[in-house]
């Protein structure tokens, strides 16, 4: 595991509090991801160029990085059947809960949101329940 | 300019998230491994990624609620809804296992697409499933509900 690094950690905390903010100032929209990508593949929903934009903003990022000299490297996964189990519980999870790590965790305690705070409140610890048993029960 | 905006604010997210090492799924769980505390082996990242997060999103949410409307919007989309219910709880928890068992929350997956890994578009697109498997449902159930309501008037 890589040693923890404060510094790139608070850098990187205040980058995504910016863009958050920006977001808000100039376009009214919450940064929330699984809603904007929930939103842009609903076919029933409109207004998708703002949402198609800022979702390649996300994907640029590390490639960015990448022409500055920054090491591009693909996360630690696990096999193929806990990927798709656990993409579809966090795609009909977050759509269902009404956002996720960014929407609730950031935008949505930032704005003191009582649903916001109660939902980072269940993800974080039910994601430690299963990371507790993943690690040291199984 | 919206469109540019919306990019600009993308990349800038995205930039937080690969510097502060929220891309890395060893160190999301590393931070959700709380049982390695007494070890001193937790990695505390993700707290320091929230705080400073929220320390420049609060002032900043408090200067754009305050502005009439958003510079290049007719208004801002603040949400409303106040009620704790159900499918809040329901979804965060569900949202709340996958994040556990792979170290993965929406944006970071995102931002992992660039590595063109097979395990992480894999993921992206079980993500997406699994949020159009929610559209669908919930469709369903407001189409029967409204079935019901007609023939309970009628």
């Amino acid at each position: 595991m890589a040693p923890f690094d404060p510094v790139s950690a608070a850098i990187g905390g205040a980058l995504i509090g910016l863009a958050a903010t920006l977001l808000m100032l100039l376009t009214g929209r919450i940064a929330g991801i699984s809603g904007i990508l929930g939103d842009l593949v609903d076919l029933a929903s409109g207004d998708r160029l703002w949402r198609v934009a800022f979702l390649a903003g996300v994907i640029a990022a590390p490639l960015v990085l990448a022409a500055g000299g920054h090491k591009l490297s693909a996360p630690a996964m696990p096999g193929w059947i806990i990927v798709i189990a656990a993409g579809l519980l966090v795609g009909f999870g977050t759509r269902l809960g009404s956002g996720c790590t960014s929407g609730h965790g950031i935008c949505g305690i930032a704005r003191f949101s009582p649903r916001s705070i109660v939902a980072t409140a269940t993800f974080v610890a039910v994601a430690m329940i299963v990371v507790a048993i993943t690690r040291h029960a199984i | 300019m919206r469109i540019l905006s919306a990019f600009l604010c993308g990349l800038i997210f995205g930039l937080g998230l690969v510097i502060s090492g929220m891309t890395d799924t060893t160190r999301v769980i590393g931070f959700l491994d709380v049982l390695v505390i007494r070890k001193g082996a937790w990695d505390p990242t993700l707290v320091i990624v929230m705080a400073t997060a929220l320390a420049v999103s609060m002032p900043g949410f408090v200067l754009a609620r305050r502005r009439a409307r958003p510079l290049l919007a007719d208004a801002a989309a603040w949400p409303t809804r106040k009620d704790i219910d159900r499918p809040l709880l329901a979804g965060a928890a569900m949202f709340g296992i996958g994040w556990g068992l792979v170290g993965l929350c929406p944006g970071p997956a995102i931002t992992n697409l660039a590595t063109a890994s097979p395990t992480v578009i894999q993921f992206v697109a079980a993500m997406i499933a699994g949020m159009l498997a929610h559209d669908f449902w919930r469709r369903g159930t407001a189409w029967r509900r409204s079935e019901a309501a007609i023939a309970a008037d009628g």
